[in-house]
């Protein structure tokens, strides 16, 4: 294996925004031929290096050196990157929802001669292309029709279309479920076999251990150490140490529960579709929700969590049809979010840059954004306690950024959601609702959010967690409801629960489930 | 903090403080320009009295307009809807009799009832704001000239003063308008005031405090601003100081300033401009939000017709002709996004001044309109341009890196915000180890 040339050198790599100094002599070494994982801590500086890699941020704003095929390289931008055989696929997708799966592979790329689209041309290309990574959809079919996971498949087509020799995924997985996690961790190993070299950020510790080949960790903008994966002894366990300097002895927090008595019911909820009107998103869903108790959601992607979450949450999505919201004994109407949250009501949304966060706020502003009333007076707000709350929440969350002033665009993922977690705690709500709380957040902070669900329901609060993923949900919740193509099919005390019966639960309605 | 960055402040946070900021420098460069080229008459009292009478109605616009952009719409009907209510008031002063006092507050009815009508079509049935208003252009053009029979309709003299009058004389003969110099001793005041409660604030909370000097250099620049400008607006033709039109635009951005910085409603508009989505799921009303700028809007348009009515002392079929194009211009320039999320109103003031500056200082060096209009179209675009280049670049814009220069000079502790100047960046620290 080490015979092989290496493909990419990257060699004190230093790289620095107003304030902050993302990475610092950071070198990276990925063979040829290699699947290259990279690790770390949210804010440790993973996307910027590879941003730096590919031209986003162009020579001359960093310092240090790359080698590329032997060559030392010096990008200008995306485009020079490209034209050289690197393709990044961004942690947020750049797609354009309102075109076609084939314009989206062409976008910048047209065939055809003097301006002239050969649409023909295009659409065998993208045939080819859509059989390769294994999407079967139409290529006509809008991109805003189809999910994340089918998504995520059009940008490697994408790049595979413009001959592609070192792919990077920015967290290719974060919002995939596992049977397409699967399948595109199968198809980065099935290009592997046809020569392309991969470059993988992820969270995901078992992925990487599953088929990467090295594995670089990254702190606090310094390389820590590169691992041969394959190597004796390198497991996540040897990843975590080396992210977090010290060994996890377990991925979940301990907790005593202490459930009390119901206090939040959902009764017999229908809600429609926002535009396809005879199709039920919920249909006629019971819950119920203790003090202190933590309920998790289980379903596939696409099977009604998020709408049925957001209905709840003051009725945001769809058209409610018919349902009764009962909290603390009393049948509460809630026909807003206003109305929600005044009922102490919090929905930490799935997507963060979409539902959750005003990326032109700073985060002071955006962690107080949905209770301004409690830092205001006469409607007047008080900036001295905005201030005050942003920085406590900065302190009790670890939230990485030079201040509280810092706008959140600049904020890298993971402390994004923090952000964003902070400004749903403040609303001090009763029930909260998270919806994929941990998506794209590293071992350590996942530990801590853990730690933040467990405090708040030991506070006699009640948790709704709605998580992809089910180890999550086993280690976390007391309770799981399943959910079917809107349909809830089955109430598992999480004791009880196995994950083949959860699956089961998951994929078909509930009549089958009784059988 | 410095002077330069408390300066900055007051433009807001975010990234268009920058450019906003720079405005300021713009600003005084092309005051001090003309000038220089007109001899002084740019800067001479009976000149700066004569602009603030004859730009306050556009820049009245402009805070309406700019709260409109922020929240990510636009309004082309406040011209029409300036000349529809116009005429109306000037028909029932003359032919209901109406007394002007409460004419004038049938004319704030009319403008709001009409923003609430556009309002409805944006906020409730969700019509794009660029259509609702163009038909509003449409609609009340054609509605002020069937009410008008596309005739003038003169107005009384009690009205007139709004548009025309100015600060009374009083007390004393010292020569000067003794009301004004009230007025901009009082300014001062309040400016010596508000630096002292800031640093007995910062003592309190233990965060970095500016050397005393900087203060007292500080408030020394601003009072001597101020003071200059009283002696000028003071110191005109006898009878002339202050018009009361800037006076009433002057309170307007006060209190919309603080509207759009310092209370909920405010916070809610840059949430729905910024991400209507997010705004929304965090339990911002935003049909409501939109359905108030554009109702302010309307209100804000009549109170900028009925100040020009009062001014030419008739309501004309002419009246608030392009005077949307100015008003948006002006809140652009003054470093607002189109895309919504971004703005502030005294950076749209300062956009408006520039190019009411503009404007004069051109003609009274006897350039035609035609080169005028060519010169405020590229001033526009330049302004624009230069904002999106730097953006695109990372860089500060040309004024801001004039300005930054400034800071790291002589206080480097001015690239630090307030409150965590004690902090370590957190970046190096220790995260989970
Ligand atoms: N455009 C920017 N301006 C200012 N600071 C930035 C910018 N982009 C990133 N940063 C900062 O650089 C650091 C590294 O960010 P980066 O996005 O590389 O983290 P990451 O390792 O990808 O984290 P995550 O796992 O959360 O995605 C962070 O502290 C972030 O706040
Ligand atoms: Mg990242």
């Amino acid at each position: 294996m080490t015979a092989l040339p290496a493909i990419l050198e990257m060699r004190t790599i230093t790289k620095e925004f107003p304030g902050v100094k993302a990475l610092s002599d950071v070198s990276l070494i990925v063979r040829r031929g290699d699947i290259h994982a990279i690790c770390g801590e949210n804010g440790a500086g993973k996307s910027t290096l590879m941003k730096v890699l590919s031209g986003v941020h162009p020579y001359g704003t960093y310092t240090g050196r790359i080698f590329f095929e032997g060559a030392e390289v010096q990008f200008k931008n995306i485009r020079s990157s490209e034209a050289a055989g690197i393709a990044i696929i961004h942690q947020e997708l750049a797609l354009v929802p309102q075109l076609s799966i084939t314009e989206n592979i062409f976008l910048g790329n047209e065939p055809g001669r003097f301006g002239i689209i050969d649409w023909a041309a295009a659409k065998r290309r993208a045939k080819e292309l859509l059989t390769w990574v294994g999407l079967r959809d139409d290529p006509d079919t809008l991109i805003k029709n189809i999910g994340v996971g089918k998504q995520q498949l059009v940008e490697i087509a994408k790049a595979l279309h413009k001959d592609v020799k070192l792919l990077i995924l920015d967290e290719p997985t974060a919002a995939l479920n596992k049977s397409d996690s699967e399948h595109l961790l199968d198809l980065i190993v099935e290009l592997k076999g046809k020569g392309v070299t991969s470059i993988m950020i992820s969270h995901k510790l078992n992925e990487i251990e599953q088929i990467a080949d090295a594995v670089t960790i990254i702190r606090d903008g310094r390389t820590i150490e590169t691992l041969d994966v394959r190597a004796e002894g390198v497991d996540e366990d040897r990843i975590i140490r080396g992210m977090v300097g010290r060994s996890m002895e377990s991925r979940f927090p301990d907790r005593t529960p202490n459930i009390g008595e119901v206090f939040f019911e959902v009764k017999d909820l229908v809600v429609l579709h926002p535009q396809v009107s005879d199709r039920m998103v919920c249909k006629h869903s019971n819950l119920y929700v203790r003090r202190g108790e933590i309920v998790g959601i289980a379903g596939l992607m696409g099977a009604g969590r998020t709408e049925l979450a957001m209905s709840i949450f003051g009725r945001s999505y769809g058209t409610f049809v018919s349902g009764q919201i009962i909290k603390d004994g009393k049948d509460i109407q809630i026909r807003t979010v206003m109305n929600a949250i005044d009922h102490g009501m919090a929905y930490v949304s799935e997507d963060r840059k979409v539902l959750g966060l005003n990326l032109l706020d700073d985060v002071k502003r955006s962690v107080v954004s949905a209770k301004l009333k409690k830092i205001s007076k006469h409607s007047v707000v008080n900036d001295a306690k905005e201030h005050d709350v942003a920085e406590e929440y900065r302190k009790s969350l670890r939230i990485k950024t030079p201040t509280v002033d810092e706008g959140v665009s600049k904020l890298s993922g993971g402390n994004q959601q923090k952000v964003v977690l902070a400004k749903w705690m403040f609303t001090d709500p009763d029930l909260l609702i998270l919806d994929e709380p941990t998506r794209g957040i590293d071992v350590g902070a996942k530990f801590e959010i853990y730690g933040i669900i467990n405090a708040l329901a030991a506070q006699g609060k009640g948790v709704i967690l709605i998580s992809s993923e089910l180890p999550e949900l086993i280690g976390l919740t007391d309770r799981i409801y399943t959910i079917f193509e809107g349909e809830i099919t089955n109430d598992i005390a999480t004791s009880e629960a196995e994950p083949e019966m959860l699956m089961r639960s998951m994929t078909s309605t509930k009549k089958r489930v009784a059988r | 903090m410095s002077s330069i960055s408390d300066l900055r402040k007051m433009f807001g946070g975010g990234t268009s403080a920058g450019r906003q900021f720079g405005m300021v420098f713009v600003l005084a460069a092309i005051l001090l320009f003309f000038n220089w080229r007109t001899h002084g008459l740019t800067l001479g009292s009976a000149n700066m009295i004569q602009l603030a009478a004859q730009y306050s109605y556009i820049l009245i616009l402009a805070i309406g307009m700019v709260m409109v952009i922020i929240a990510g719409h636009i309004d082309l009907s406040v011209g029409s809807v300036a000349a529809f209510s116009g005429i109306a008031v000037a028909l029932l002063i003359n032919d209901q009799h109406l007394p002007w006092p409460l004419a004038v507050v049938a004319g704030l009815l009319i403008g709001a009832v009409i923003g609430a009508w556009q309002g409805f079509w944006v906020a409730i049935v969700g019509v794009p704001a660029f259509i609702v208003t163009l038909a509003g252009m449409l609609i009340f053009r054609g509605a002020n000239q069937y009410l008008g029979n596309s005739t003038a309709a003169p107005v009384p003299a009690g009205f007139q003063k709004i548009g025309a009058g100015y600060l009374p004389e009083v007390g004393p003969d010292t020569g000067k308008n003794n009301l004004t110099l009230l007025i901009g001793l009082v300014l001062i005041l309040a400016l010596i005031y508000r630096e002292m409660r800031l640093r007995s604030v910062q003592s309190k909370l233990h965060s970095t405090m500016a050397p005393l000097w900087v203060s007292l250099v500080k408030l020394a620049i601003l009072a001597a601003i101020i003071g200059y400008a009283t002696m000028l607006f003071a110191g005109g033709r006898p009878g002339t100081s202050i018009p009361i039109s800037g006076l009433i635009l002057a309170v307007l951005v006060v209190i919309y300033s603080y509207i759009a910085r310092n209370t909920i409603i405010g916070r809610n508009i840059y949430a729905v401009g910024g991400n209507g989505m997010a705004a929304k799921l965090s339990g911002v009303n935003t049909r409501r939000v939109n359905f108030l700028v554009m109702t302010n809007m309307g209100m804000l348009s009549a109170l900028a017709g009925m100040i020009f009515v009062a001014r030419s002392g008739a309501s004309g079929a002419q009246d608030g002709l392009g005077w949307e194009l100015d008003a948006i211009a002006a809140v652009f320039i003054g470093g607002a996004a189109i895309s919504g999320g971004v703005g502030t109103v005294i950076g749209s003031i300062v956009g408006g001044l520039v190019m009411a500056v503009l404007n004069n200082g051109l003609q009274l060096l006897g350039v035609g309109s035609d080169r005028v209009q060519i010169i405020k179209g590229l001033v526009l675009l330049i302004a624009v341009a230069l904002d999106v280049y730097n953006k695109n670049q990372g860089r500060p814009s040309l004024i801001g890196f004039m300005t930054n220069r400034f800071r790291s000079g002589p206080q480097p502790v001015a690239a630090v915000p307030v409150g965590s100047a004690s902090e370590e960046l957190p970046v190096e620290a220790e995260v989970h180890s």
